[in-house]
């Protein structure tokens, strides 16, 4: 039996190395690179079939890399089995042992450690007071909601004081509310606990929302690995821009770093093309929307969403922008009305116009 | 529902209350002693070969069965390949007992072809009798509808065992070992003697195998209660045949009842 390395609030560093893992002619994992800092939360972004959860899988000793290597803490476990990585995992679902309860669950792998009866009740009640379901402990997963059950799975997974956390999709099978909620509490116990987490998801605001940093995955690769203000701000690729947050596609020109577009100037992101025809990336809120008679746009529609609104216009050119808008100026702007956008100077990348 | 309660009402309730009410009379007259028949030796030793014939071939048939599901399952059988086993499993389950029952005959019965080739040779298999005896013969032949039947009824709970258990076992520092003993083990037991109260019963109420291959005497209940329905040679003995039979409803409500309660219970942790 492993030794518990990892103590509370202290994590180890991650550091996957060149990950290869192909099926059949199929590249899951193409030289795939990611160092998690010890305690940091790294969520994995990206579409689905982009290789998220094969590079978790590898991480937990699941799925075996054709090449490359992973450490964890400073030592090579590539060729560890999983039964002795120490990882701590919490699947999309179902994951509970039907035939236990919610504590047998979560004592289950202190037993495996062969700990004292005295010491795995101790830490069992411990782990379901953390994710708030003491109450809870002597139902099985068939008395329990989806989000119930997906708590005692990260309680079961956080009972072995586990080097890594490993989260794949674990809140896509919620429904909206209890996604949202379960996020920040996972965040919550994450900070507590200060174990080093990999988060995968294909939702952009969950990984913008818990994550320390958030790395974007495109086909088996790494595109971008940032600050999640960063991800935003400063999008190193199309389709990064594309993935993490909405964005218009507008056509303007790029002269000296900057590019006109909509009748305003921004500066244009690293990365960027710099002269000529091309597609600015803008987002929503970068963008200022004034009623105007004389204006070359004209409003389609508006939505309320909470917070704030989004009116999207058509321009002179048939090209539909969407602009964020205080939530209380959505009904200003109804459906014909004649308006004037403008850039307001943010930067934004600039991509080759095809 | 209404369907339901008529078919249930034709061809279950209504039978089974002639059976116990026949079971209770005699000459028109309420009587104790069709029951009390069911202690003569031969009602006895018919009882006792029909519950050793159907247990034995309920165990045997579910390890085996069991086996063969699991190979079925980690083999993932798919598409038309995964639909032709199924269909002859139902078809074995249904019909295998006395196609066997027949083939046996004509290949190992005292002028079956494969007898008469070994005796050719020089092989002397003997007379061939073992194969009517009920608890030889039978057996085997049983044994070649239980495995299908059991195949059947088993393969839902092993293809309910989630991949996620396993790793989760796993990730939680157990091995394979741990994995089969303290979690698909105990998630699998209710289906499993589930089951095999199901081939029990199953067993228990054959007819049609036994009464192809057997031709002396009833030495097993449901032979016994056809012969009292067939024979003319002794008035009254329907009667006896129907007290036969109301034993034989009360085993098979027992071991049913215990199904659907441990059916109940796996169902609750293999649903999807
Ligand atoms: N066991 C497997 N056999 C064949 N292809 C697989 C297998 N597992 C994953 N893949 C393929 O590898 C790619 C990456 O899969 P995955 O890591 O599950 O993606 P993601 O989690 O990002 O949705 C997908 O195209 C998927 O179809
Ligand atoms: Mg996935």
């Amino acid at each position: 039996m492993t030794s518990m390395t990892s103590t509370d609030g202290q994590g180890v560093a991650v550091q996957l190395t060149g990950l290869r893992r192909t099926y059949g002619a199929l590249n899951a994992l193409d030289h795939f690179t990611l160092h998690i800092a010890p305690g940091e939360l790294v969520a994995l972004l990206g579409p689905s079939g982009c290789g998220k959860t094969t590079a978790l899988r590898c991480l937990a000793g699941l799925e075996d890399p054709d090449s490359g290597r992973i450490e964890v803490g400073g030592r090579d476990i590539t060729s560890v089995p999983t039964s002795r990585r120490d990882m701590g995992m919490v699947f999309q679902a179902y994951s509970l042992f039907p035939h236990m309860t919610a504590r047998q669950n979560v004592e289950f792998g202190l037993q495996l450690r062969k700990r004292s009866t005295q010491e795995r009740r101790t830490r069992a009640a411990d782990m379901l007071d953390l994710v708030g379901l003491s109450d809870q402990a002597d139902k099985y997963a068939h008395q329990m909601s989806g989000g119930q059950q997906q708590r005692v799975a990260l309680a079961r997974a956080l009972a072995i004081e586990p080097q890594v956390l490993l989260l794949d999709e674990p809140l896509s099978a919620l429904d909206a509310k209890v996604r949202t909620q379960l996020r920040d509490e996972i965040r919550r116990i994450q900070l507590t606990v200060g174990t080093t987490t990999l988060f995968v998801t294909h939702d952009q605001e969950e990984a913008l929302a818990v994550a320390d940093r958030v790395g974007v995955m495109r086909a088996g690769h790494l595109e971008q690995l940032a600050a999640p203000e960063e991800l935003y701000a400063r999008p190193t690729s199309e389709f990064v821009a594309d993935f993490v947050g909405l964005t218009n596609r507008l056509p303007g020109t790029a002269v000296d770093g900057h590019a006109d577009v909509l009748g305003g100037r921004v500066p244009l992101l690293d990365g960027s093309a710099t002269s000529g025809e091309v597609m600015v990336l803008v987002r929503p809120e970068g963008i200022d929307i004034a009623a105007d008679p004389a204006g070359d746009a004209t409003v389609l529609s508006g939505s309320f969403l909470g917070a704030h609104g989004r009116v999207t216009a058509e321009t002179a050119g048939g090209h539909h922008v969407v602009v964020q808008v205080p939530s209380s100026a959505v009904a200003a702007y109804p459906p014909g009305t004649r308006v004037r956008l403008t850039a307001r100077g943010d930067r934004a990348l600039a991509v080759r116009a095809e | 529902m209404v369907p339901f309660f008529a078919y249930t009402t034709v061809f279950l309730l209504i039978p089974t209350l002639v059976v116990v009410i026949g079971a209770f009379l005699s000459g028109g007259r309420p009587t104790l002693g069709n029951v009390r028949a069911l202690t003569e030796p031969a009602v006895i030793s018919a009882t006792q070969h029909s519950v050793v014939l159907s247990a034995v071939t309920a165990v045997g048939g579910a390890v085996i069965g069991a086996v063969l599901a699991y190979a079925v399952s980690t083999a993932r059988v798919d598409g038309v390949l995964r639909r032709f086993v199924a269909s002859l499993c139902g078809v074995l389950a249904q019909f295998g007992g006395v196609a066997l029952a027949f083939a046996f005959l004509a290949s190992f019965g005292a002028t079956g072809f494969l007898t008469t080739w070994l005796a050719k040779v020089g092989v002397d298999t003997g007379p061939g009798l073992w194969l009517y005896e009920w608890d030889k013969g039978l057996m085997l032949v049983y044994l070649y509808f239980q495995i299908p039947l059991m195949l059947i009824v088993f393969l839902p709970a092993v293809e309910g065992l989630r991949p996620q258990w396993r790793e989760a076992t796993e990730t939680l520092g157990g091995s394979t070992w741990v994995y089969w003993r303290r979690v698909a083990a105990p998630i699998l037991f209710p289906s499993f003697v589930g089951a095999t109260l199901l081939l029990f019963t199953n067993a228990f109420s054959a007819y049609a195998t036994a009464a192809a291959l057997v031709s002396q005497g009833s030495p097993l209940l449901p032979l016994a209660i056809g012969n009292t329905l067939t024979s003319e040679v002794i008035l009254g003995q329907e009667n006896i045949g129907k007290a036969m039979a109301l034993e034989m409803v009360v085993v098979v409500a027992v071991a049913m009842t215990l199904y659907a309660v441990l059916d109940r219970r796996s169902s609750k942790w293999l649903a999807p």
